[in-house]
């Protein structure tokens, strides 16, 4: 798992990268560097995609597969839904990170946590 | 507030809303490990705060029993999770002696996540709210009644 991990976190301007439980937000495995507060990223994270999903099915779109929330320090990058099996790919990145690359390696990462 | 948040010891009662509001949990009790409830939140019924204290401290001794046993530190947490609903218990040390906290929360609503996060900061708010310098009032058999029918009457705002 950490070396699914290391896909994502290669990427420049990603700080951290984590596979958290869908259903419990808690963390399976995570490479995070200093001052990232995995535990609460990983629960918060979970919370909003539980959230998310009942909004995408209320919407008639389907479960989301990929979210990305942009803020003024950074940016959070998740990958959710049947293609991860329950587990959320999640990724903490600087705000100029190479959102097109990042998503490909969550999804890669997805696929082979499944 | 919440209208069903209601203290014994009022320095609880805002480190208890706060848990209440952003963990989304639907029952919490904080209590000694004897089973003295200190404030409650969602509880409608007394009948339902004694059973769920009773059965909290009980478990907080059969586990620090087990731990004795087992020459480990006591557990610092349990956590239970059905298909549905799960529940979160756990202790923490403050001035005025050890304090459990259950907490019980519906899957669709809440995570053991964000409960535990917000655990976390639930406990540190609450030995930080601690009056300093007091010690804790020991309930006497012979007083025992009459202190439950106050705290009961307290936590349902009779």
């Amino acid at each position: 798992m950490s070396k699914a991990l290391d896909l994502i976190t290669r990427v420049r301007g990603v700080r951290g990268a984590m596979l958290v439980s869908a259903e419990d937000g808690l963390v399976i495995a995570e490479q995070l560097m200093e001052g990232i507060k995995g535990g609460a990223v990983a629960a918060l994270a979970a919370s909003l995609a539980g959230r998310l999903r009942r909004a995408m099915e209320a919407a008639g779109t389907g479960t989301s597969v990929f979210w990305h929330l942009q803020a003024e320090q950074g940016a959070l990058l998740v990958v959710s839904g049947d293609a991860s099996g329950g587990i959320l790919v999640v990724a903490v990145a600087e705000p100029d990170v190479n959102i097109g690359l990042v998503r490909l390696e969550l999804l890669r990462v997805a696929e082979a946590a499944v | 507030m919440s209208p069903h948040t209601r203290a014994v010891e009022g320095w609880t009662l805002q480190p208890l809303t706060d848990f209440v509001r952003e963990a989304s949990v639907r029952l919490v009790l904080v209590l000694t490990p004897a089973g003295q409830v200190l404030a409650q939140s969602g509880f409608s019924r007394a009948v339902d705060v004694m059973s769920a204290a009773a059965l909290a401290a009980a478990i907080v001794a059969s586990t620090g029993e087990m731990a004795r046993q087992l020459r480990q530190q006591p557990f610092a947490a349990l956590s239970h999770q059905g298909p549905k609903t799960g529940f979160f218990l756990a202790t923490f040390v403050t001035d005025r002696g050890t304090l459990a906290v259950l907490a019980v929360y519906d899957l669709d609503v809440s995570s053991l996540g964000l409960v535990q996060l917000f655990y976390e900061q639930l406990a540190a708010d609450l030995k930080a709210a601690t009056p300093k310098g007091t010690v804790p009032k020991q309930v006497l058999a012979a007083d025992f009644e009459r202190e439950l029918t106050d705290s009961l009457n307290t936590l349902f705002g009779r």
